[in-house]
């Protein structure tokens, strides 16, 4: 029952695959390894970035962009893929074909331009380790909250939405063991889009819930 | 924790040194090695100096070994670096000869520190064909590559790549360098040091101190590029800029300041050419310093009121990496590595001409406001991603992943 805390680290890996045009990668999209589609969906929020994201995947910041294609309706298109809408990762690549193909279809110029800079594939491998930490009871959370690291957020929190069978994050389905006991924290979870928002204003916030939450309460 | 640690917990964070304790402890101690071709000046030496300390700190057994080799083999890999930088340099046969001779002994010298290593890491191309030399290794070896490999000369690539080829990894900064190669290409930006004498924070009096001692007055502007006498990094690209920029602010005065690395035999001939370039001109200053004068070119982006960094061709720059460390707009070349640190109009701006680079100079001496907005930025983005924590962080996640094969997600602990 008690909620043990792991960590993780990603490795960003190259594939040699690049994509020149919308059709090349909606080609490339069809075949390159599933570990890709992850990365360049969650991998964002763990590698060197500026600010937020505008766009919450490389597939839509790539089409947006200038040195990309530079169409923004294909861009806002790929934005608002929820990835946990899908049951895996092939579901998800198969969405993307989807979306690509029909803007093909739709554009004369975006099947003759060529962008300036490639979209190159980057796959991941994440590595997952225990901190021996644990939290024994719910009421424990705003104290072990400051005290994690933001890939520890990642984990629990992003990437938990891949791998769990609601997909949803580690401290909801962890609260939902306690029944209807901690519903309004687990609500107030839900509402936490983590997509636009870098690592460490994650970790804020989810610590700010906590202990807004069982502000008063003692352990 | 120990000194080393708790000082880097104080640049970097809390969590990122409790972060790589952790992922520290489940390689237990692992014999690492690194080996690169100088110890002294250029951007590797600089930093395996601290990175290998910092990897003891955490409780590997990490070791920094050098190649030595004599002036033939400097040449060779000299026309190596540049023909995978693209230009179309041939290189004899007698040159390769040595290239592979020198190699030959050094592995002898280095067998019993490389045999039983658990991971070795070899910088660059200049010790590449090491391998070749061990057939019984024990560990994994990995290719790490500093340079802009993205368009390499095909025929010298070619020729290393049969080495290469033969590591169980390889490193490139971007993956826009990587190339077709039958093992996983890792993508790891390189970083700096925030607590090397180049990097800490030092005194506004010794800042004063090193300026008077170039002859430079610092009630005027200053525009400073760091680098190695090489045509990739484009000196005289600079001085064409800082002229353009000087018709408008007369007052402006430049410094070109750069070591020798000593595997650049180019860099003598470079420097002359600078120095012609810049002649009859008090306010452009072209300073050859000792690859020691860490403090000094700290002194000297610090006086800075922009750092300059005009490349052709750019592995990665750490010396935008130290501009932007220092709270400085950077105006860089936009090639390479310093596309992922000078964000266009937030911590500085990418030029592809000396004319862009005078027009982002005269537009950032005009607003001292902007100057010191995207200079906050710039410190913080560094913090954030270009901190030596972070690459020690990404070797362990690479080291953890060889280790455990070619999944996806590894389970440790």
């Amino acid at each position: 029952m008690a909620f043990a805390v792991k960590d993780c680290a990603l490795a960003a890996i190259a594939t040699g695959v690049r994509a020149h045009n919308l059709r090349e990668l909606r080609d490339k999209l069809m075949t390159v390894h599933p570990g890709s589609i992850y990365y360049h969906f969650w991998g964002g929020l763990l590698r060197p970035v500026f600010e937020s994201r505008e766009y919450m995947n490389d597939f839509a910041d790539w089409s947006r962009k200038a040195h990309g294609l530079h169409d923004e309706a294909l861009a806002e298109r790929l934005s608002v893929i929820d990835p946990t809408d899908f049951e895996d990762l092939e579901e998800l690549r198969q969405e993307l074909v989807e979306i690509t193909s029909v803007r093909l279809e739709e554009s004369e110029k975006l099947r003759l331009l060529h962008a300036d800079r490639p979209f190159v594939f980057i796959r991941s491998q994440i590595v997952i380790f225990d901190t021996y930490v644990t939290v024994a009871h719910p009421l424990q959370l705003p104290m072990a909250a400051p005290m994690m690291t933001p890939s520890s957020f990642f984990f629990h929190f992003v990437d938990a939405r891949r791998r769990t069978k609601d997909r949803m994050d580690d401290f909801r389905e962890w609260l939902m063991e306690y029944g209807d006991e901690f519903r309004p924290l687990i609500d107030r979870l839900a509402s936490l889009d983590p997509y636009f928002i870098q690592l460490t204003e994650l970790k804020e916030k989810i610590a700010g819930i906590f202990t807004s939450y069982f502000a008063g309460e003692t352990v | 924790m120990s000194g080393l640690l708790d000082a880097y917990a104080k640049a970097a964070g809390e969590d990122t040194i409790s972060h790589l304790r952790q992922l520290s402890s489940t390689l237990n101690g692992m014999k690492v090695v690194h080996v690169n071709s100088t110890r002294e000046g250029g951007g590797v030496a600089e930093i395996l100096y601290r990175l290998v300390p910092l990897q003891q700190e955490l409780g590997f057994d990490a070791r920094w070994e050098v190649i030595t080799g004599g002036k033939e083999f400097y040449q060779c890999t000299k026309g190596f670096h540049n023909a995978l930088q693209g230009n179309p340099v041939a290189v004899p046969d007698r040159l390769l000869k040595e290239f592979e001779k020198t190699n030959r002994d050094n592995a002898e010298r280095m067998k019993d520190s490389l045999e039983d290593a658990d991971a070795v890491f070899i910088h660059d191309p200049q010790p590449a064909p090491l391998i070749k030399y061990f057939p019984n290794r024990k560990g994994k070896w990995i290719w790490r590559c500093h340079i802009d490999a993205s368009q390499p000369y095909r025929p010298v690539w070619n020729y290393l790549r049969k080495f290469v080829a033969q590591y169980d990894a390889s490193v490139f900064s971007l993956a826009e360098f990587s190339q077709s190669l039958p093992h996983p290409q890792y993508i790891i930006p390189p970083s700096i040091d925030p607590l090397s004498e180049k990097n800490m924070d030092i005194p506004d009096d010794e800042i004063n101190r090193v300026a008077e001692m170039f002859g430079l007055d610092r009630s005027r502007p200053l525009v400073v590029q760091v680098s190695r006498f090489d045509r990739f990094k484009d000196p005289i690209g600079v001085i064409r800029a800082y002229r353009l920029a000087k018709k408008f602010s007369p007052g402006l005065q430049l410094v070109l300041a750069g070591g020798g690395a000593t595997d650049d035999p180019e860099g003598g001939a470079v420097l002359k050419e600078v120095q012609e370039a810049a002649g009859g001109d008090g306010d452009a200053h072209v300073l050859l310093l000792p690859a020691d004068a860490h403090r000094t070119i700290n002194a000297l982006q610090r006086a800075a009121d922009i750092v300059v960094q005009k490349s052709i061709r750019e592995g990665f720059g750490l010396t935008v990496t130290e501009g932007l460390w220092k709270g400085k707009p950077v105006v860089g070349g936009n090639t390479g590595g310093i596309r992922i640190q000078v964000i266009d109009h937030h911590t500085g701006f990418l030029v592809n001409t000396p004319e862009g680079a005078a027009m982002r100079i005269r537009y950032l001496l005009l607003n001292r406001k902007k100057r010191e907005e995207m200079g906050r930025k710039a410190r913080d983005y560094v913090r954030r991603n270009f901190l030596l924590t972070r690459q020690i962080r990404e070797h362990l996640t690479l080291m953890a992943g060889l280790h455990h094969g070619s999944e996806d997600r590894i389970g440790m602990g």
